[in-house]
């Protein structure tokens, strides 16, 4: 039975369909993959009896014909999502305990349509990272290694542990949040397909909030198709969320209709950065052919404020998530050190519950809010962010599509990066841009490297037109036909 | 703008998270670094540009007055890490 | 303190006579006032007082994680209704921002609240001075912000306990323009303000449960100088304590400055008990509120009609209702004033009047009704005489039925047993006699008494027409028309 975890979602949905097994058959073998990999360290809380719990009403709702669109599909979730009666840590010691008395409204809509919960997956602590090292739960692990060498590698961040789940048939699917291009460039590291839709377009009411403009919930799963699958049972206007957009959910996986002739695809030339490594412009100038041979419009175009979108993003998240994350106080839930008065148990608290790069980002974060600096920091990234944005608008004037590489290397290996945080920012030069813009952006597995690991490429569409980006990203798909895997290598 | 050893101290506080003194200066090169490089966002022209203030075009939605949450207790203080009769229970504040 | 304190004199402001000169006090106030509205500003919990702890706490309210604000519409209403109360100016499009500060009872380590564009701009409020006079005082602005919740320190040997149940309920902050002069125009306004909230509704003004506290700025300069540096007292939640407070504090102060020192600008605690205010800066510790937009909601817009359309429904003000009394009604500004201040007593008023003489209506409102309320320690709402049993006791006085005197008497009674006043006037036979025979009777009989009287009066000392008309009355057990006994007693006195 084990081949069953090697099954899409498309695929499983239509042998469960046709009875061909069953959605307690697929949620077991799926439990038993989960079992026999846990040196990836992919998940912090398995839930297999709840999977067993789900598959067995699935299984019921599937004879009788009262099926959801995820029926029986068994899901990794971020442990980033507020998870009724099951432990939610947001990889931080400081939620130590803390199980949610609510469901977030994300997960809320995959159960309802009938998805099956396998557990909880690591991630970077509160989502701050990109190569998920910076968990209380542990590293997470890449299932891919090199050619070359048995190195361990990261799997990229923060949604690491749903993109190893995902890449090594733990789970069909997993939720990811993405903030800067923590759903992208994590799915580029693990050879798996990544979408953040457009902010607005998932409901962020009962995921741990990072930085509230930017987070934005997607999916990560192995085929485009499933992605578009995936998103529309996650995505949905919710009341609760004021910046929740009130907008019907189209039919993503109806956009994959094949065809992008006269498709008009943006190349920026500002994402052709000095020293770029030359597998990756190879692979940008593959992805350009592909599509030009499909039958479209290869533009080129200028994003001119791209460079300036790091620095940006590098001010305006911290500075939210400093006020975000000063809710975890040891005052209502999870950890408390206690101290001689108040004051000096929320900062023994806060100190002992937050990691380095946590607490490097709220200290940035409350510095470039404070008094005499709120004007020089916030409020000119903000500014730098509009025009980050009109580029876009600019942009998709001529364009339909934007492409570029998702990242800008292949997976590393652990301590790779060095100590300087700086440089582990720059893994997201890709992705960032349109995180600040709030537009729908989907990794594609595209090729591998000269030693063997995958690289994505990227694609980026306008506002609520995550339609295209799943036609164009069909379409990529399909050329690149990408088919290698890691080899269990965590089985032995 | 550079921090020092003591501005460090003063956002850590603010942020309330304990650092020791040792680690203020290892620290404080740190945020310097980030913020050498952020420096470079100077070099944007921001004249006459409104702050982003929201990705989405929209405007605030307002929901009725009614009465729909709540009622809770046992819920609200479960997560609790000291509780008593119902009420979160902290340190003892002199006011 | 030594020092007499001139004025009390409310519209020439308060001076304090130092050693060195007159100086004059600068008073602002910020009033927090609670939105009256069902549910919070950003969540559906409950917001009536009292509640068990923690029972009105969402969680939202209670800030777990991955909560989101979404505001309530009535709140942003009130706040609308309340600045076209204050005659402000209306900001359609205004933004939300989170001010950063820890405490317990702040669960999301940052209050919601508006801080550099609110939802109502500069407006005005008319103060009343004791002598009828007014003065209009600069409104600032008027925002919108979240409550925080409560610590009770005195439940537990080592722990403060928090209830969140007020955590989130939505306040309008009104900040004034320094224009107080004194301890009393400090206190006159805010019983107006409060006045003006409790007739829109948007408050209701309870100062006991909360509803409404003040933040008291004062300093002191010389007169007709720039402004001194200000000390803000916070939270004080009785106009009493407000006016004990100011006075401490600009003594304070002119004590300072006289001595050669500096005021420092700081957060003062007010101690109703020890009646002085003293330094909060150990707990101040550079406070860097770190505002910048709430990036979970979006900028709080609406168009002209929605504002046209509340301005349309608005109820009548005080000071619109005391023009009103004064020139239809033709009562005294005083008693206008004093009719107009709580919406209560207004309309109970307008009820008694309607109809009715409203002069005779206004004397009895503010007299004998007032009187035997305070007398009895009794509020209006629990007055045992209703307005339509006061208004037909004013039409049995105004149709002749009784007399003024006999109706003071039927009132009493009323107002003892809450019985109609006609009954009360059959019951005892206290009805007015005009008949003509039977008052001549009592005439004559007066007369044939007092002999020696007529004989002084009709050697021209009129004054005794008073007595003669008392004895007829008492002859009469208080029930002859004064009118009548009037008519018929001086042709017979005069033979």
């Amino acid at each position: 039975m084990s081949d069953l975890t090697k099954l899409t979602i498309a695929e499983a949905r239509d042998g469960l369909k046709a009875k061909k097994f069953s959605a307690v058959e697929l949620a077991a073998a799926h439990i038993t993959a989960m079992d026999s990999a846990r040196g990836l360290n992919a998940f912090i809380t398995e839930t297999p009896e709840k999977a067993i719990e789900n598959a067995t009403a699935s299984d019921a709702r599937l004879a009788k014909g009262e099926e959801g669109k995820l029926e029986g599909i068994p899901l990794a979730i971020k442990d980033l999502f507020c998870t009724k009666g099951t432990l939610t840590t947001a990889a931080s010691h400081i939620l130590d305990g803390f199980k949610p008395e609510y469901e977030s409204t994300v997960t809320s809509n995959l159960w309802n349509a009938g998805a099956v919960m396998l557990g909880k997956v690591n991630l970077d602590e509160f989502a701050m990272g990109s190569s998920n090292e910076t968990s209380y739960y542990g590293n997470v692990v890449n299932p891919w290694r090199r050619q070359t060498d048995d190195q361990p590698l990261v799997p990229g961040g923060s949604s690491g542990g749903s993109a190893s789940a995902v890449a090594a048939n733990l789970a069909m699917g997993a939720t990811g949040t993405d903030t800067g291009g923590s759903i992208r460039q994590p799915a580029a590291f693990t050879g798996i397909v990544g979408m953040k839709p457009t902010y607005g377009r998932c409901s962020r009411w009962g995921t741990v909030a990072f930085a509230s403009s930017l987070d934005q919930a997607g999916p990560m799963t192995r085929t485009v198709r499933d992605a578009a699958i995936m998103l529309e049972a996650m995505a949905g206007f919710d009341p609760k969320d004021s910046t929740s957009v009130d907008m019907e959910v189209p039919n993503f996986e109806a956009a994959l209709t094949g065809d992008v002739k006269g498709l008009k695809v943006g190349i920026p030339k500002e994402y052709r950065l000095d020293g770029m490594s030359a597998e990756i412009e190879a692979l940008w100038n593959q992805g350009i052919e592909w599509l030009k041979a499909a039958g479209a419009e290869i533009i080129d175009i200028s994003l001119p404020h791209t460079k300036y979108a790091l620095p940006a993003y590098y001010i305006v998240a911290p500075a939210e998530a400093s006020s975000n994350l000063a809710r975890y106080d040891g005052v209502r839930y999870g950890l408390r050190v206690e101290g001689e008065d108040l004051a000096d148990m929320y900062s023994r608290t806060r100190a002992e519950g937050f990691g380095a790069e946590v607490k490097r980002r709220i200290l940035i974060g409350t510095y470039a809010l404070s008094a005499g600096y709120y004007d020089a920091y916030y409020l000119k990234a903000q500014k730098v962010r509009t025009r980050i944005a009109e580029d876009f608008r600019e942009a998709f004037k001529t364009v339909d599509t934007i492409l570029t590489p998702t990242a800008p290397s292949a997976a590393f290996a652990f301590g790779e990066k060095g100590t300087d945080p700086l440089e582990m920012y720059l893994n997201d030069v890709f992705t960032v841009p349109a995180s600040l813009a709030g537009l729908p952006g989907i990794s594609v597995p595209s090729g591998l490297s000269s030693d063997g690991l995958p690289l994505g490429l990227q694609l980026l569409g306008r506002p609520f037109d995550e339609e295209t980006v799943i036609r164009t990203a069909g379409v990529l798909e399909e050329a690149a036909a990408f088919d290698a895997a890691p080899t269990a290598w965590w089985r032995g | 703008m550079s921090l020092d050893k003591a501005t460090v101290a003063k956002v850590a506080n603010l942020a309330r998270i304990r650092v020791e003194e040792n680690d203020l200066e290892p620290l404080a090169n740190e945020l310097n670094a980030i913020l050498g490089w952020v420096e470079q966002l100077s070099e944007v022209d921001t004249e006459n540009v409104a702050p982003m203030t929201s990705v989405a075009e929209m405007s605030l939605r307002w929901r009725d007055d009614e009465v729909t949450d709540g009622g809770y207790q046992q819920q609200v203080v479960a997560n609790a890490p000291a509780e008593e009769d119902g009420f979160f229970a902290v340190p003892k504040v002199i006011e | 303190m030594p020092r007499q304190l001139l004025g009390g004199e409310v519209d020439m402001g308060m001076i304090i006579q130092g050693a060195t000169g007159d100086w004059e006090v600068v008073i602002g106030l910020e009033v927090h006032a609670q939105v009256t509205s069902k549910a919070k500003l950003f969540s559906g919990s409950a917001t009536e007082y009292g509640a068990e702890q923690n029972t009105q706490v969402s969680f939202i309210d209670a800030a777990m994680p991955g909560m989101l604000p979404v505001i309530n519409r009535a709140a942003v209403e009130q706040a609308v209704r309340t600045g076209l109360g204050l005659k402000a100016q209306i900001n359609k499009f205004s933004v939300f921002d989170r001010k950063n500060y820890f405490y317990a009872d702040l669960p999301q380590g940052y209050q919601i609240s508006q801080f550099q564009q609110p939802i109502v701009g500069k407006g005005v409020l008319t103060i009343d001075l004791k002598d009828g006079e007014t003065r209009e005082i600069g409104i600032t602005r008027l925002h919108l912000e979240q409550d925080a919740g409560k610590s009770i320190h005195d439940q537990h040997p080592s722990m403060s306990l928090i209830d969140l149940n007020r955590s989130g309920v939505a306040l309008m902050e009104i900040v004034s323009e320094p224009d107080l002069r004194s301890p009393e125009e400090a206190a006159a306004y805010v019983k107006k303000l409060r006045s003006i909230l409790r007739y829109l509704g948007t408050c209701d003004g309870n100062m006991e449960e909360g509803s409404m506290r003040a933040d008291v700025n004062v300093s002191v300069r010389r007169p007709g100088e720039g402004f001194g540096t200000r000390c803000e007292m916070k939270n004080i939640n009785s106009v009493r304590f407000m006016q004990q407070a100011i006075i401490y504090e600009a003594n304070r102060q002119v004590d300072i400055i006289e001595a050669g020192g500096t005021v420092d600008q700081e957060t003062r605690l007010y101690d109703p008990v020890k009646g002085e205010t003293r330094s909060m800066r150990s707990k101040e510790e550079a406070h860097d509120y770190r505002y910048f937009p709430d990036p979970d909601l979006l900028p709080l817009e609406f168009d002209d009609a929605f504002v046209e359309k509340l301005k349309s429904e608005l109820p009548e003000l005080p000071d619109e209702k005391k023009n009103r009394f004064i020139t239809e009604l033709g009562i005294s500004p005083y008693d206008a004033g004093v009719l107009v201040a709580e919406k209560e007593v207004a309309d109970y008023f307008e009820a008694v009047a309607k109809g009715r003489d409203a002069k005779l209506a206004a004397n009895w409102v503010t007299g004998e009704l007032f009187g035997n309320l305070n007398r009895t320690g009794k509020s209006l709402s629990e007055s045992p005489v209703s307005a339509d049993a006061l208004g037909d006791l004013i039409g049995l006085i105004k149709d002749g039925t009784i007399s003024n005197r006999i109706a003071k008497e039927v009132f009493e009674e009323m107002f003892e047993t809450g019985k109609a006043a006609a009954d009360i006037v059959e019951e005892k036979g206290l009805k007015q006699v005009s008949d003509t025979g039977a008052i001549e009777a009592a005439i004559d009989e007066v007369i044939a008494a007092n002999e020696d009287k007529v004989a002084e009066y009709r050697a021209g000392k009129d004054k005794l027409l008073g007595f003669f008309m008392g004895q007829v009355m008492k002859a009469t057990g208080g029930k002859a028309n004064p009118g009548v006994v009037n008519k018929l007693l001086k042709p017979k006195l005069d033979g």
